[in-house]
């Protein structure tokens, strides 16, 4: 039989315990997941690569003028084809040389940011928004709205993405930078449900969630405090890489002639204009593409550095 | 159903025929791990050895070491961030951490084995199980697919499986719980190996299958006179099966002691707190014993004795100094044979 | 609570009635739970079911700790789903304080939750990692504010970290900064903010740590004794069980085998698989290994999708006979004992009762 005398009970000793066994445990400070995976990121050079490239590019799109005080559609044919960087002058008009119609090349790099940017974001947040909240509904609550998303899904799965947004992009005769954001959106919310129906899946069986339950908690407070706060961290990681592929596919589908168009000043028609002069005057093709390039690798390295942050299993 | 005596099962340790000395012997091992947030200190300084024919049973709490130890002897630890910056693993007298890889992954598998607590997720899915126990005999003897097979079912047969010739072919996942922990007995003996560690064989197990498992296990070990490390943090278990026990804390070997001789007089306040704490199937008690406090943070780990935080019996010097294992003896002085403790006050705690 | 419609309003009132102690509190009657299995994509059809929970009836007394004992898969944890109204049962009625609360829906089953709560097993997932201490403990006042006002709030969590043994200072702290022990005690501060009668405990303490086991155990005892709570208490560890528990049922594939005090199961059992299971538990006491009589199974457990017909243990079973295949066994005190006073004389579901004795008696 246990000696009863010698019995200390546990509740005292717990509550002597915290000052007790690890003194450092006191001065640490509150830490959220979030805030952990902070920190995680502000130790990721890719993150900071990333996040210093993205914050100029926004910068750039919000305000041009900051950067250059000519203009990208003001042509001068005397500087017809003018080309060859002058190291000398950075940012003035002239540095990145002229195109065809003796606009200046740089004033068009610094101005066709702000219609990549507009599509990419746009995008990126009506697909997050529609997806999550569809695979939020579908995942969360199964039965028809499951069944009914799932089949749309899988069809819209079955259109190759570039294809649809030229199906889509060939039934309107103007072609605004709100048009290529509706067409690129409707195609791309599924994949955003999708995601976002896997993670709500695997949350709503965890033990919180029935806990909450068993409180006698409703279904708002079920999807806003538990379930979506949880189910978030794949859908961020997606929507960042994501948001560097439409971009892209807002340049390809210029370049196709079927995005944006001229007079819309954007890289994608810059380019499509550059390969035609490819043989006569290089540097047209060369500086959006390179623009083009570092904007869609940023996001995807800002989405690889979120990954890893919140992702604990990569740890 | 059988109804088993135990009076006769009580397993005696023999010794190796062409081998002096024990079989396996760790010396002084350390293993650290390099994480986010500092170095996690998962062993410092673990001693012990295993004869042929012997049970030594690690017991120990979550992060005591005493997984990451078994982990260490079969050169399976992830490194990184594992790391092992010193220490020696000695199988029959060779030092495993000096060996090639070539050469140490001639000994795994084929002289040391391992059971694994998870049998699912340890069996791979895709592959029928008696091409997995085949596999041991194609890689390792290089027999025939056919001969491998039958080799297979003779292994199924010896661990007990029920119709292991129809079996033969099935998946794991077609198995139960208790049956796929037979397969990765049987896949552990498949090469006679000169000694099987068991991490927790039976934890995942239900009681009825656990006490299968364990008997088979036993009986397993005596016929083939194989040395056995059983990992566990079950009390009750280790009790059944086991000859000697080396009792981990934070790292660290607390007290070593002959299975009787520890249940009967602990000599140290760690295993007496534990077997203390433990509920009784034959006793029913008002209130438990409750060490207080909590297990040792890897990252922080107390100064001096690791345990003094939550023992009884601290005093100033067990904050600032390690203490030793050092041999416990009888009050008279007299030899406690394989009997060790790593406690300042061990005279006070096996005889006051 | 103006606005509940009459039966809520009675269903509450009848709620708010006290019972006495040693009054059954909690009744539950033939409940089952069958999960359906289902083929095809589309146009699902039922190929059978997996009967989880089949027929459990038992009672829980105020104030009482009831165990339910039984191996993986044996149903015990599904019907603390049930009695949570996690899962919708089948059939069956569990009645508390004579409302069946298997068919309440809305306000009055809400008002029903505020008495019955749940500490889960997992100490690791059933705490939500993007919460702090002070909102988990605290959301069960966002959820029903009639329990503390707004501005009481932040104290009475921090009452009740300190009634479980936390420093009330980690109130802003989140889950991962705790250790299996001390998370289990937020879990149970949680359980407890309600004020609720009845705790039903999932194997609160099998994911701890052994030197922590006491601790938590010891601790659930005595918040017992202090909010005169009745306790449902699952484990599939019998020792533990047996120091917890005042009654205990045995549970066997969805049915409930032999149930009687702590004292006629463990020391007078008379159901041959609770005999089993007695003497399969490893005893931490190398001397009782050479004089214990052990009873070795043969087998696993069937699938509940297909059990065994007429009593459900008598494939693994050694007195099955004939009768065992096609009569199923009732839970009932077996005739030989019916009306003698001995401890062997409590419901037992076997056509072959009989007293063995497994456990050592000291």
């Amino acid at each position: 039989m246990l000696d009863v005398t010698k019995t200390a009970t546990a509740v005292e000793d717990a509550v002597a315990l915290p000052a007790d066994p690890a003194p450092a445990a006191k001065q640490e400070k509150a830490r959220s997941l979030w805030g952990d995976a902070w920190v995680d990121l502000r130790r990721n050079p890719y993150f900071l690569v990333a996040s210093v490239l993205i914050f100029f590019l926004l910068l750039v799109a919000a305000f041009p003028g900051l950067f250059t005080s000519a203009s990208p559609t003001k042509g001068d044919l005397v500087r017809h084809f003018l080309g060859k960087p002058e190291l000398g002058s950075i940012g003035s008009e002239g540095w990145l040389g002229y195109d065809g119609q003796g606009r200046s090349v740089y004033a068009r790099l610094i101005y066709g940011t702000r219609a990549s940017i507009i599509v990419g974001v746009t995008v990126t947040a009506i697909v997050t928004l529609v997806g999550g909240v569809m695979g939020m509904l579908a995942g969360y609550f199964g039965g028809w709205i499951d069944a009914l998303l799932s089949r749309l899904t899988d069809i819209f799965f079955g259109i190759p993405f570039l294809l649809g947004a030229m199906v889509v992009l060939q039934s309107f005769v103007e072609r605004t930078v709100w048009v290529v954001v509706f067409a690129l959106a409707f195609l791309g919310w599924t994949q955003m449900a999708r995601v976002m129906r896997g993670a709500v899946i695997t949350v709503k069986h965890a033990d919180y969630v029935h806990a909450a339950k068993a409180l006698g908690a409703g279904t708002g407070r079920i999807l806003f405090r538990h379930i979506l706060p949880n189910a978030m961290a794949p859908v961020i990681v997606v929507a960042t890489i994501a948001l560097g592929g439409y971009i892209s596919a807002e340049a390809t589908l210029s370049y196709l002639g079927l995005g944006l168009a001229a007079p819309t000043v954007s890289w994608g028609v810059d380019i499509s204009t550059g390969v035609d002069q490819i043989r006569v005057a290089q540097h047209i093709l060369l500086w959006p593409s390179i623009m083009l390039s570092i904007t869609v690798l940023a996001f995807i390295m800002l989405g690889e550095a979120v990954r890893n942050a919140l992702d604990p299993k990569l740890r | 159903m059988t109804i088993i005596d135990n009076t006769a099962t009580v397993p005696s340790p023999r010794d190796g025929a062409d081998h002096t000395g024990p079989l396996l012997e760790v010396r002084d091992l350390h293993v650290e791990f390099h994480t986010r947030d500092g170095v996690a200190k998962a062993v410092n300084g673990v001693n012990y050895s295993v004869n042929a024919g012997e049970t030594l049973a690690v017991l120990g709490e979550s992060g005591s070491g005493k997984s990451v130890t078994a982990q260490a002897i079969m050169g399976i630890l992830d490194m990184p961030p594992g790391k092992i910056p010193q220490g020696e693993i000695l199988f029959r007298g060779q030092d495993m951490l000096k060996m090639a890889e070539e050469e140490r992954r001639k000994i795994r598998g084929r002289k040391i084995a391992m059971i694994f607590q998870d049998a699912l997720s340890s069996l791979n899915p895709v592959l029928s199980v008696g091409y997995q126990l085949g596999e041991m005999f194609r890689v390792h003897q290089g027999l025939s697919k056919k001969d491998a097979t039958v080799k297979a079912v003779e292994l199924m047969d010896k661990v007990k499986i029920p119709a292991a010739k129809a079996r033969v072919s099935d998946y794991p996942h077609q198995f139960s719980g208790g049956m796929r922990q037979r397969i990765m007995i049987a896949m552990a003996l498949a090469l006679e190996p000169d000694l099987i560690i068991a991490d927790e064989p039976t934890t995942a197990l239900d009681v009825t299958v656990q006490a299968q498992v364990m008997d088979l296990l036993a009986e397993l070990q005596q016929e083939y006179n194989m040395g056995l490390i059983l990992i566990t943090h079950d009390l009750g278990v280790v009790a059944d099966v086991a000859d000697k026990i080396a009792v981990m804390y934070a790292g660290r070997i607390v007290e070593q002691a002959p299975v009787h001789e520890l249940y009967k007089r602990p000599a140290h306040p760690y295993t007496k707190g534990l077997l203390e704490s433990i509920p009784r199937l034959d006793q029913k008690g008002q209130e438990l014993y409750a060490i207080k406090g909590l297990p040792p943070n890897l990252l922080r780990v107390p100064t001096g004795c690791a345990f003094n935080p939550r023992c009884p019996k601290a005093d100033d010097i067990c904050r600032t100094e390690i203490p030793a294992l050092v041999p416990v003896t009888e009050q008279d002085g007299a030899d406690l044979p394989g009997r060790t403790s790593a406690c300042h006050f061990w005279k006070e705690t096996i005889h006051g | 609570m103006a606005d509940l419609s009459k039966n809520d309003e009675a269903v509450a009132a009848a709620v708010e009635a006290p019972v006495g102690r040693g009054e059954p509190i909690l009744q539950v009657r033939n409940l089952k739970k069958h999960f359906p299995l289902t083929q095809g994509i589309v146009f699902k059809k039922q190929v059978g079911a997996v009967k989880a929970v089949d027929g459990v009836s038992f009672d829980l007394y105020q104030g009482e700790t009831l165990g339910i004992v039984g191996e993986s898969g044996c149903g015990k944890s599904t019907v603390a789903k049930l009695l949570m109204n996690l899962e919708s049962a089948t059939a069956g009625e569990v009645f508390y304080k004579g409302q069946d609360i298997t068919k309440l829906s809305g306000r009055a089953l809400k008002a029903v939750r505020r008495n019955i709560q749940m500490v889960f097993q997992d100490p690791y997932t059933s705490l939500n990692p993007r919460m702090t201490v002070g909102d988990i403990i605290g959301e069960p006042f966002d959820i029903h504010p009639e329990v503390a006002p707004k501005g009481d709030r932040r104290r009475k969590v921090q009452e009740l970290l300190d009634v479980v043994g936390l420093n009330p200072e980690y109130i802003n702290r989140y889950p991962h900064q705790f250790s299996g022990g001390q998370r289990q005690r937020i879990g149970i501060a949680r359980g407890l903010a309600l004020n609720p009668e009845i705790i039903i405990c999932d194997e609160p303490v099998s994911a701890l740590d052994v030197s922590v086991q006491a601790q938590v155990i010891n601790l659930m005892g005595k918040l017992q004794d202090e909010f005169n709570l009745s306790y449902l208490f699952i484990a599939h560890d019998l020792s533990i069980g047996r120091h917890i528990s005042d009654r205990v049922g045995v549970m066997y594939l969805g049915k409930m085998a032999e149930i009687g005090t702590d004292e006629q199961i463990y020391e007078h059992p008379t159901h041959p698989y609770t005999q089993a299971l007695l003497s399969a538990v490893p005893v931490p006491d190398p001397e009782a290994r050479a004089h214990r009589e052990r009873i070795i199974l043969t087998g696993d457990v069937p699938s509940p999708a297909n059990p065994p017909s007429g009593c459900s243990f008598r494939t693994r079973c050694w007195k099955a006979q004939e009768k065992c295949s096609q009569e199923t066994p009732l839970l009932a005190i077996p005739q030989r004992f019916d009306g003698l006073d001995t401890p062997a004389a409590h419901l037992s579901a076997c056509h072959f009762a009989e007293e063995k004795q497994v456990v050592p008696v000291h």
